[in-house]
């Protein structure tokens, strides 16, 4: 299902993140008239196009050809955790978990990818265990460091910048998540695979 | 080499903006009213999209410590103290001090022939102020580096602002008990870079489930859950989890940028068909932007 929103962008709604990733793979592998970016989202994949017209034949076409064989290019990504964060005892009595269990839990998951948002660099994770889904803290933080690894509700991410934030803090990596002088800035980006490792 | 002895509420350089990195969480950034910056960088001879300043209600008082063209859009302005014409090119001697006198409406521009030079961040250099991207905003003694391209300046047409913000119907529509008032709503004092943070009676919804985070777009009146809509901006955030009403067409989306808190807006429904000849006929007066 392809909607507009406004004269400058359509929104391609799909029933999952996987679907999310490979219309986006699809529209980053054709050259179409007009378009010019995709964001990934939750549930869709936002396309930007130019407000004087572009090949929405192409667009669609190009949308409905995406399909399990869709290739979406993706990396393995480890990223190392020292697991000491600020929130591990109170994640841990609210999941009715040892921390040692919710560490385990936590690092023990391969996760995906979903979409950034929020700040650059930052990625939504999906693949968290269940028992350590949770709402946002009730209060957030006006500072979270940079690198922490945090969780709340079905996603898991790393903090790429000292920003204000709301989710439980897990631990922290040394890894920089986002630097705009890199080859590649971001160190993940949609469909990515990613795995913490204790340190 | 220009030396920032005053730097004003809000001063930043703004090219273009940045592009092509929204996939990763990266804003657009860019000035808040494309075409008055783009105006001001034609009368100085430069590309539309080269990097100028920004000046938010009241602009900055500058020193030049080398001769310069520049060109003012959105201001008046006073050289040495006595006053000189905005909307056209203007040659400035060194030693000569330039001061941006409050906008005519919220922000003006001015352009340097030659262009701001900085540091590109992603390929441009936009002052993100959401992110932090880009180079910080201007504060006293500053020193600004300038470009020395000389070239003969194009004509700019005064920009019209109208009196309305036309919109066409949000992707999120039916998440709303009605649709989007014409009236009621104020530009309120929270508004920045980001978007308009408006005052007036709240939108309820009829859709209760939360919205799975999904992409956004300059001109989006998006509704948090308090029910006063954000219309955004060209440096907000790229993703966004708020139903949106409404989205602003392209042909108004430079008015964003000059509603000063305090502006009474209206909202006023267009369909897909009028949207496009809008955006035809802008690009007609003012010239298809050349980045």
């Amino acid at each position: 299902m392809i909607r507009p929103v406004g004269d400058a962008a359509f929104l391609v709604e799909v029933d999952s993140v996987a679907a999310a990733h490979r219309v986006w793979a699809a529209l980053r592998a054709v050259r179409i008239d007009g378009v010019r970016e995709a964001v990934v989202g939750a549930r869709s994949v936002l396309v930007h196009v130019d407000p004087a017209g572009c090949d929405e034949d192409l667009l669609q076409s190009t949308v409905d050809g995406s399909g399990p064989d869709t290739a979406v290019p993706a990396r393995e990504i480890g990223i190392p955790v020292r697991y000491d964060g600020a929130d591990l005892a109170e994640i841990a009595a609210l999941a009715g978990l040892r921390p040692e269990e919710v560490v385990e839990r936590h690092a023990d998951a391969t996760y995906t990818v979903a979409f950034l948002g929020f700040s650059p660099g930052f990625a939504y994770l999906t693949g968290l265990d269940p028992a350590l889904v949770l709402p946002r803290r009730a209060t957030p933080r006006t500072q979270v460091p940079a690198g922490s690894v945090a969780i709340a509700g079905e996603h898991t991410a790393v903090y790429p910048q000292p920003t204000p934030g709301g989710w439980h803090l897990l631990g922290r990596t040394d890894l920089t998540v986002f630097d705009p002088d890199r080859a590649r800035p971001a160190l993940l980006t949609p469909g990515d695979t990613v795995r913490f490792a204790p340190l | 080499m220009i030396r920032v002895l005053s730097a004003g509420p809000l001063t930043t350089v703004q090219d273009a903006g940045r592009y092509g990195w929204a996939h990763v969480g990266v804003p657009a950034a860019g000035p808040a009213d494309h075409l008055a910056h783009a105006m001001a960088n034609r009368l100085a001879g430069n590309r539309d999209g080269a990097a100028a300043l920004e000046c938010t209600l009241t602009g900055p008082l500058l020193r030049f410590e080398r001769p310069a063209s520049i060109a003012v859009v959105g201001a008046a302005l006073h050289i040495d103290g006595e006053p000189a014409e905005p909307g056209r090119r203007i040659d400035v001697q060194p030693g000569q001090t330039v001061r941006i006198d409050a906008a005519e409406r919220a922000r003006s521009y001015l352009a340097v022939a030659g262009g701001i030079l900085a540091l590109p961040v992603l390929g441009s250099l936009a002052t993100d102020t959401l992110s932090g991207l880009g180079p910080a905003p201007l504060v006293d003694g500053d020193a600004l580096a300038i470009g020395t391209l000389r070239t003969r300046p194009r004509t700019a047409r005064a920009i019209e602002y109208g009196q309305t913000l036309r919109v066409l119907p949000g992707p999120r529509a039916d998440w709303f008990a009605e649709p989007l008032p014409r009236t009621g709503y104020t530009v309120g004092p929270r508004s920045d870079r980001t978007g308009l943070r408006l005052t007036g009676p709240p939108i309820a919804r009829c859709e209760t489930r939360e919205l799975p985070t999904e992409g956004m777009v300059t001109g989006a009146i998006q509704v948090p859950t308090d029910g006063l809509p954000i219309v955004l901006l060209p440096n907000h955030a790229v993703t966004g989890g708020y139903p949106v009403i409404a989205v602003v067409i392209s042909a108004d989306v430079h008015r964003l940028g000059q509603l000063p808190p305090g502006t009474p807006v209206e909202f006023v429904p267009v369909d897909s068909a009028t949207a496009r000849e809008e955006y035809r006929k802008l690009l007609q007066r003012y010239g298809s932007p050349n980045r």
